[in-house]
């Protein structure tokens, strides 16, 4: 099933994908270039909603929500919290980007892996279609293949987040030198 | 919808994540921006699962696994930032060149 570039401005579905895509660029972007980093992490929130809102489009509705809750609800706050900690200057700074010695390589290299990357993908999937017909996944079907088929990397995953857990404890913990070990 | 549009937006933000990595000083930012390349695998991921209409929903269950261990890459990135921090009162990426040769 192929697509033409005319047939594909003729759907509706392609305009919300335009829609929530250029957002999640354009906020990818801030967060790689802005001077304040403060918003660098706020427009982190931006590209974050676009790739749920994104899921959600593709009718992974579970997934989604995990992003907007375990991202935006948890991990932004630990990047605020170690900005304030760490205490990075507030305000608007050049000092948290290298200068352009650095940064015209590292544009280069950039757009040589999107160019070459992009153009791999148009070859080899250009015009194949998303079947329409897909309803979104539901979360129970997703529950039974975790809880059967995937259960032991699941396990394992529980495991990674108690030892990040506990290392995280260990490792931020100030070590008092009264305190016998 | 094709599937190429979702992957060759995968592939503009890993590349902007990678512009990111290789041009913050600061190490939350730098963090920030692995964030970003991991969205964009995130999204590959999710867009190749419904386009193989997998039975398993292997795409789906493997982003959430990253989401998790994602997770806890921050929790200890931003500990061991913040033992750095707290050594060298600096968070900056340059100044880390104790293990250089």
């Amino acid at each position: 099933m192929h697509v033409s570039f005319e047939q594909w401005l003729t759907e509706v579905a392609n305009y919300v994908f335009l829609a929530l895509a250029i957002p999640t660029l354009v906020g990818a972007w801030m967060v790689v270039t802005s001077t304040n980093i403060v918003r660098a992490v706020l427009y982190l929130v931006v590209t974050l909603a676009g790739s749920a809102a994104l899921f959600i489009m593709l009718g992974a509705e579970f997934v989604g929500w995990t992003v907007v809750l375990v991202y935006i609800g948890a991990v932004i706050i630990l990047f605020l919290i170690g900005i304030m900690i760490t205490r990075a200057p507030l305000g608007s700074h050049e000092e948290l980007s290298h200068p352009a010695t650095v940064k015209i390589p590292a544009a280069l290299l950039s757009i040589v892996l999107f160019t070459v990357v992009a153009w791999a993908v148009a070859d080899a999937f250009g015009g194949l279609i998303i079947p329409p017909d897909v309803g979104a996944t539901r979360t129970g079907q997703l529950a039974e293949v975790i809880f059967q088929r995937f259960v032991i990397p699941f396990e394992v995953v529980s495991l990674v987040l108690l030892s990040a857990l506990v290392g995280g404890i260990a490792l931020a913990r100030k070590d008092d030198p009264e305190e016998p070990a | 919808m094709t599937i190429a549009q979702f992957v060759i937006l995968g592939t503009a933000l890993f590349s902007i994540g990678l512009y990111g990595v290789i041009t913050r000083r600061n190490a939350v930012l730098v963090l920030a921006s692995v964030e970003v390349m991991l969205a964009a695998v995130n999204i590959n991921l999710v867009a190749f699962d419904v386009y193989l209409a997998d039975q398993l929903y292997a795409g789906q269950i493997f982003t959430l696994f990253i989401i998790a261990v994602a997770a806890a890459e921050v929790g200890i990135g931003l500990a061991i930032i913040l033992m750095i921090f707290r050594n060298r009162h600096d968070a900056d990426v340059d100044e880390l060149d104790l293990m250089r040769y």
